[in-house]
Order: structure tokens, then C-alpha cells, then sequence
């Protein structure tokens, strides 16, 4: 497994709709290390979304390559995704369209143990209601909420049930896309002291999407700056932070509000 | 007042049920026996609504007329159902060239004349209630595969199901765990408004000879029957035609208070 988990080689997607075509992603490569936590920033529009869709296998690059682990994904059709879709899991923005209001949360979290997909990869018999168990204490949510419906809790609440399921696979990548920025933002710090402490315990890698410096920076060690489907800049986090090479990063920094002594 | 039309149009469908219902243990005349001494009647005792041109008591006949609108209802709007939104679904998933296909072929059927279809199938097939139920049934598919559909699209664009995608749910997951659940209220209120459309397409049919044929009463061949005595007993036409227009109302009316119920925009708290 080496000093990659991740790899996107020269990826370029075009969106066509009509007359239009929209260049999505331009030539964007990208390596991710086992235990890394990459923060991708960049205003909407960016191509942010774009690039985790393709590295977490959900829409298929006008051109280039996506490696997980050593094996290349694209190209590849979804019957044999398996090791990917156990392996890689998503935490969206919105935690209230990324929970179906018509399932129970103890059958939103295991959904991802159900699949045939998924279980050909993990040990023969999980048994779905301990794990079930296992990972709600882990987000800190009170076993008796297995039985209710996602219409009944608040956002923070929301997606840590997210998150939860994310979870239940036993994932090696989690990407959290804007993961708090739907948040009240007295919640925010509850649900981001929660992903790095997941993180940290069970050696999760970590790619976040924000347009926001700040969320990143509390969660990242490394960062990836997009412009108009580029990567304009990539380093460590210090690097970025205090040394920004380009003018459009110290423009994303300059947004950021100061406080005394931060 | 959405409240009062949604429980005006409960009570009114519930009376076509009990109507029927009734109908099934007792009616207060056989419906079928011809009485040539009595024709005519006024409404009175014991005869409440009058008796018809073949003397034959018209609330009974109301009574199992409703019966056969309920039947010749749920089964033409079963049958739109159990097609249309598999097909709604089918285009709604796949997208492309597929949905092409399947809504060009819905547009192509919604533009044929309902009407035609049951002249066509009662010519190959001869009038009769089944075939009526399947013109009906058949023209109403359209409008379930357009419903089914956009609410397909919909819900295909929720993170919950790029969510299921990226744990490895398959399609057919994806249509029974997340689509189908979702899309099933908005079926439900298209199912309600079909209903109306069904039965008023049913006494059409009847009117017209095209459906259930005699002596078995239906609303649509009292019509009929009563026109022949338009000036001389006009009431005769009144009284399947104000149940025609209730049922109909009734079941329009629940269909668009379950739709204002369930939309959330038009409802107060939740989300």
C-alpha cells in the first residue's frame, strides 16, 4: 500500500448539456496517502464536487484515470466496484437530502452493509445490529434513536446519523463534502471535533470539501486549492497558510476574519 | 378551509362506499324487476326517488350503480397504477434513450381518444365492463408514468441516493428502498384524481352503450334511459346525474386535499 492510497491521474470532465459544454475539471492530478487528510477549497463552481464524485466512483472522467489502493477504477463497471464502494464513503453537505425520510435510521445506517456489493468485502457474518450499536455510540447517539425517522432530529444531529452510516462499512477514505457548513454554527464544532476524533482513532484518511479556509484548516493537514477546475495550489497546510503561492489563495485567505491572536 | 374540502371529499367518497356496500345485503326494491303498472312514479313512499320508464325502483338502481362505478374505478385505476409507475420509474432511472422510448409511447397513447380505444375494444371484444375498464385503465397510464416519473427525477437527484450509490446499492435497491417510498404519496394522489376521471369516463361509456351492458343498472345507463323522458319526468335524469357529479366531486376533491396535505409548502411545521 505504499505512500498511495489514492491517485487521479490528468482527470478532465466535460459536462455537456445542449450547446453548452461546461469544463468541469481540467487536467487535475492528485495523490492521497494512506492517513492523510486532504482539505480541497474553492469558491462553488470550482470543480470541487466534481473531483470527489470521481474519486469516490460515482461519474466516470471525460478523460484520465482514478487508482484506489493500486487498482484502477475507471473503467471499470459497477458489478466490480465492490472493493471501492466498502473502502470509500461519503458525508454530504445537506443532511437533509442525504437522509431518506421514508427509512429508519437504524435502516439508513446499515444500508451500506446490505449491499451485495459491500458484503462481498467485508468478514461473512456482521451482524448488522451490533454494528449498528457500535458506530451510533460512536457519534454519540443514543441507541433508541434506531427506531425513529430523520424528519424527527435537528441538523447536527442529522449528520452524525451521516456520518454514522458512513461508518458501518468500516471505511478507509471518508470524503466529507462541505460536511458543516449547512450547520448552525453551534454545532459546527461539535460535528468537526467529531471527525477528527474518528479520524485520529481509527486512522481514517480524510478528504474534506469547503469553501471554507477556516473548516479546513481545523481539519486538514493537507490543502488543495481550485480554481475554474484546476489545482492552482497544493502543499501542507502550514505551507498554504502561510506562505500562499498564488493570488487567488491569498484572496481565499484574506477572506477569512481575523481574530486577536489567530 | 383546505381542511373542509379534504373532509367533504372523504365524506362524499365514503357515501358512494356505504351506497355500495349496501347495495351488496339490500336495496329497497330488486333493481331489476320490471313493473309496467308502476312506470313512471314520482318520488314518494315507498318508492323515495320515483320508479323509471320499466318501473323499476330508482334508489335501488342508484345503490348498485355505485357498485359498479366502484368497481369499474379501482380496477381501470389499478390497472393505469401497476403499469404507469413501473414504466414512470423505469424512465426516471435509466434516463436517455430509454425514456425517450417509454414517454414518447405514453404521448402517443395520452393523445389517443380514451373514447376511441373502448369503440375500438367494444367492437373486437363486444361492450361490456370489462372492456370499458381496460380503455380506462389503459388511457389513464399516461398520466401515472408522467407523475411516477417526475417524482422519480426528483428523488434520483438526492444526495441520499449518491449516498446509497456510493455504498453499492443496486438499482433495483435504489427503486424499492428509496424511489418507490418516495414517489408512493404522489401516486396515491394521482390514483384519487384518476378515480374521478374513471368513473365519469365509465357513465360516459354506459351512456353510450360502450360498457356495461343491460340489465345491470350503472349511473351511466339511467342516464340514458331517463333521456327518452326528459320533458315528461325530467327528475328522471337528475338523480344519476347528481350522483355521477358527487362521486366525481368527492373523489377530486380528496385528491387535491391529500396533494395539499402532503405537499410541504402548503403545510404548516414539518420541514
Amino acid at each position: 500500500m505504499s505512500g498511495e492510497l489514492l491517485r487521479a491521474e490528468n482527470l478532465t470532465r466535460v459536462y455537456a448539456d445542449g450547446r453548452r459544454r461546461v469544463n468541469a475539471l481540467q487536467d487535475v492530478s492528485l495523490t492521497v496517502a494512506p492517513g492523510q487528510r486532504l482539505g480541497i477549497v474553492g469558491e462553488s463552481g470550482s470543480g470541487k464536487s466534481t473531483l470527489i464524485r470521481l474519486l469516490a466512483g460515482l461519474d466516470r472522467p471525460t478523460t484520465g484515470q482514478v487508482w484506489f489502493d493500486g487498482t484502477e477504477v475507471t473503467g471499470r463497471p459497477e458489478r466490480e466496484l465492490g472493493f471501492l464502494r466498502a473502502a470509500v464513503q461519503l458525508v454530504f453537505q445537506d443532511p437533509w437530502s442525504s437522509l431518506n425520510p421514508r427509512m429508519r435510521v437504524a435502516d439508513i445506517i446499515t444500508e451500506p452493509l446490505r449491499s451485495k456489493l459491500v458484503r462481498r468485502q467485508l468478514p461473512a457474518d456482521v451482524d448488522h445490529r451490533a454494528r449498528l450499536a457500535e458506530v451510533m455510540a460512536e457519534v454519540d447517539l443514543p441507541p433508541e434513536f434506531a427506531d425513529r425517522y430523520p424528519h424527527e432530529f435537528s441538523g447536527g444531529q442529522r449528520q452524525r446519523i451521516a456520518i454514522a452510516r458512513a461508518l458501518a462499512p468500516r471505511p478507509d477514505v471518508l470524503i466529507a463534502d462541505e460536511p458543516v457548513s449547512a450547520l448552525d454554527v453551534s454545532v459546527r464544532a461539535q460535528v468537526m471535533n467529531l471527525l477528527n476524533d474518528l479520524v485520529a482513532s481509527r486512522g481514517l484518511t480524510l478528504i474534506v470539501v469547503s469553501h471554507d479556509l477556516m473548516v479546513v484548516r481545523h481539519l486538514c493537514d493537507t490543502i488543495a486549492v481550485m480554481q475554474s477546475g484546476r489545482i492552482v495550489e497544493h502543499g501542507s497546510a502550514e505551507q498554504v497558510y502561510d506562505d500562499p503561492r498564488t493570488g487567488y489563495t491569498k484572496t481565499l485567505l484574506a477572506a477569512i476574519p481575523r481574530f486577536a491572536g489567530g | 378551509m383546505r381542511r373542509f374540502q379534504l373532509w367533504l371529499g372523504i365524506a362524499l367518497v365514503a357515501l358512494v362506499v356505504a351506497a355500495a356496500v349496501i347495495s351488496l345485503f339490500w336495496t329497497p326494491f330488486d333493481p331489476l324487476r320490471v313493473v309496467p303498472e308502476k312506470r313512471l312514479l314520482p318520488p314518494g313512499w315507498p318508492h323515495l326517488l320515483g320508479t323509471d320508464g320499466f318501473g323499476i325502483d330508482i334508489l335501488s338502481q342508484l345503490l348498485v350503480g355505485a357498485r359498479m362505478c366502484l368497481l369499474v374505478g379501482i380496477i381501470s385505476v389499478s390497472l393505469a397504477t401497476v403499469v404507469g409507475v413501473p414504466l414512470g420509474m423505469l424512465a426516471g432511472q435509466a434516463g436517455g434513450w430509454v425514456s425517450e422510448v417509454v414517454m414518447r409511447i405514453s404521448d402517443v397513447v395520452y393523445a389517443f381518444p380514451a373514447l376511441l380505444l373502448a369503440i375500438l375494444l367494444a367492437a373486437g371484444f363486444g361492450a361490456s365492463t370489462v372492456t370499458a375498464m381496460v380503455a380506462i385503465g389503459v388511457a389513464t397510464i399516461p398520466a401515472f408514468a408522467r407523475v411516477a416519473r417526475a417524482g422519480t427525477l426528483q428523488v434520483m437527484a438526492s444526495d441520499f441516493v449518491l449516498a446509497a450509490r456510493s455504498s453499492g446499492t443496486n438499482r433495483w435497491g435504489i427503486a424499492g428502498r428509496h424511489v418507490l417510498p418516495n414517489i408512493a404519496p404522489l401516486a396515491g394522489v394521482q390514483a384519487s384524481v384518476a378515480f374521478a376521471m374513471a368513473i365519469l369516463a365509465e357513465a360516459a361509456l354506459s351512456y353510450l352503450g360502450l360498457g356495461t351492458p343491460r340489465p345491470t343498472p350503472t349511473w351511466g345507463t339511467m342516464l340514458r334511459d331517463a333521456q327518452d323522458f326528459f320533458f315528461t319526468a325530467p327528475l328522471q335524469a337528475v338523480w344519476p346525474g347528481l350522483a355521477i357529479a358527487l362521486a366525481v366531486l368527492g373523489f377530486n376533491l380528496l385528491g387535491d386535499g391529500l396533494r395539499d396535505h402532503l405537499d410541504p409548502r402548503l403545510r404548516e411545521g414539518v420541514q
